[in-house]
């Protein structure tokens, strides 16, 4: 049997998962990660993306987090998010309109919108796309 | 032996204040369930996020932020979040005695003190008891936001930062469950190491992108999280304590009643005996 590692996924609003993993997928700032049981300490920002865990026995969840830290013991993962939910939660419509809605507004060039928040709020809305495309090629 | 018709207007009164306290038992119940689900929701977040400080503060980083800097004690500060109303038994007399218990202690090592009040009751003590209130906020709602509080916490932030303060103490109280809450008093900066042998040894994370950078995003987050939660949990205790406070006041109501019901009964017949044995030795008498 593989070895696990203790990881928990928190955000503000509620623990959505605690367990043990084999392995953790996560969108660093500067890049994928992918953690194994016994990594050496590591404390990371995460991007706007999907979590992916490799569960006891193979079997994989994925969630979604919109930012947030990383924390990496040898015996525990913890994961930060500023928020998140499962990957299955999100609705894809929702997110498909609030990214057009964002574009538009970036293609738009009146000065009075927030460029740095709609930048983010973009970002957000097409890595919440991603991890509903990483649902279902899992499924098929 | 008291009249009848004082006696009857007491109970009166005594029915109506049952009423208003039976009420407001019912009010603080329903808004118990809803502060104590915001409680039990941000808690996870606030205890993971304090045991990552932990190991962080363990860790022996390359970059040390003010924050995580032990410096010698000059002067303390205390964030005390109190509640807005009254009427919920002991709750803040208890956390207010154990705040001025600290004080004390510092006191007698000759360290002073400020003080960042959250709440209307904590103002009120303090104004008659004295102490150096550097920022006050009350009318806290009952779903607070981070943005409303994080005013008055910058200015003991900013305190510690400019080397004023050499230590700040969060005060609030913890919910344990709707019979008990506990007054508790835990240091929110230079950040606590947790206590794990494991972690004594020399080690430090890698960082992804820059130490900094990274410690400075998770610290202000840290007491962010930990004054919100405070404060939420705070809520919680206020209604759970009033909701007692108001069981207790509603059956103390209707001992009294009951109580007086007897007298009054008492006082009735016996004006009843009086008036008969009147008649009876009046008609004797002819």
């Amino acid at each position: 049997m593989a070895s696990t590692v203790f990881c928990s996924i928190v955000s503000a609003e509620q623990e959505i998962f605690a367990g043990q993993v084999e392995m953790v997928v996560a969108s660093g700032t500067i890049g994928e990660l992918g953690i194994l049981p016994g990594h050496t300490p590591l404390l990371s920002g995460v991007k706007p993306g999907p979590v992916r865990l490799i569960l006891e026995g193979g079997e994989e969840e994925i969630f979604y987090a919109s930012g947030g830290f990383i924390e990496v013991q040898p015996t525990s993962i913890t994961i930060l998010a500023d928020t998140a939910m499962r990957a299955d939660d999100l609705d894809e419509a929702a997110a498909l309109e609030a990214k057009k809605k964002a574009e538009l507004e970036l293609s738009d060039q009146r000065s009075d919108i927030d460029f740095a928040r709609v930048a983010a709020d973009l970002q957000e809305q097409a890595a919440m796309l991603r991890t509903i495309q990483k649902v279902r090629n899992k499924k098929h | 032996m008291a009249n009848a018709k004082e006696l009857r207007k007491q109970i009166g009164s005594i029915k109506n204040t049952q009423k208003i306290t039976s009420a407001m038992e019912m009010v603080a119940a329903s808004k118990m369930r809803k502060a104590q689900e915001r409680m039990a929701k941000g808690r996870p977040y606030s205890d993971h996020i304090r045991s990552v400080i932990g190991h962080v503060a363990n860790a022996s980083p390359e970059y040390h932020h003010q924050f995580m800097v032990e410096r010698e004690v000059k002067r303390v500060g205390f964030i005390v979040i109190t509640t807005d109303k009254g009427l919920c038994g002991g709750l803040n007399v208890n956390l207010l005695k154990k705040v001025v218990g600290d004080i004390k202690t510092w006191s007698e090592q000759d360290i002073e003190y400020d003080l960042c009040l959250i709440g209307n009751k904590g103002a009120q003590f303090f104004r008659s008891y004295g102490g150096n209130v550097v920022a006050a906020s009350s009318h806290v709602s009952e779903s607070p936001q981070v943005s409303d509080l994080i005013g008055s916490i910058k200015v003991m932030l900013d305190a510690f930062e400019e080397g004023k303060v050499d230590k700040i103490y969060l005060a609030n109280n913890v919910f344990v469950n709707t019979m008990t809450q506990t007054p508790t008093i835990r240091q929110l900066v230079p950040l606590d190491a947790e206590e794990d042998e494991g972690m004594k040894h020399r080690w430090d994370y890698i960082y992804e992108p820059d130490a900094r950078q990274l410690i400075e995003g998770l610290v202000t987050r840290f007491i962010e999280s930990q004054v919100y939660q405070g404060v939420v949990e705070n809520v919680a205790c206020e209604q759970a304590a009033k909701m007692i406070a108001m069981k207790s006041a509603t059956d103390n109501a209707g001992d009294l009643i009951d109580e007086l019901q007897l007298i009054m009964n008492n006082a009735r017949q016996a004006a009843i005996t009086q008036e008969l044995s009147e008649i009876v030795s009046g008609a004797a008498a002819v």
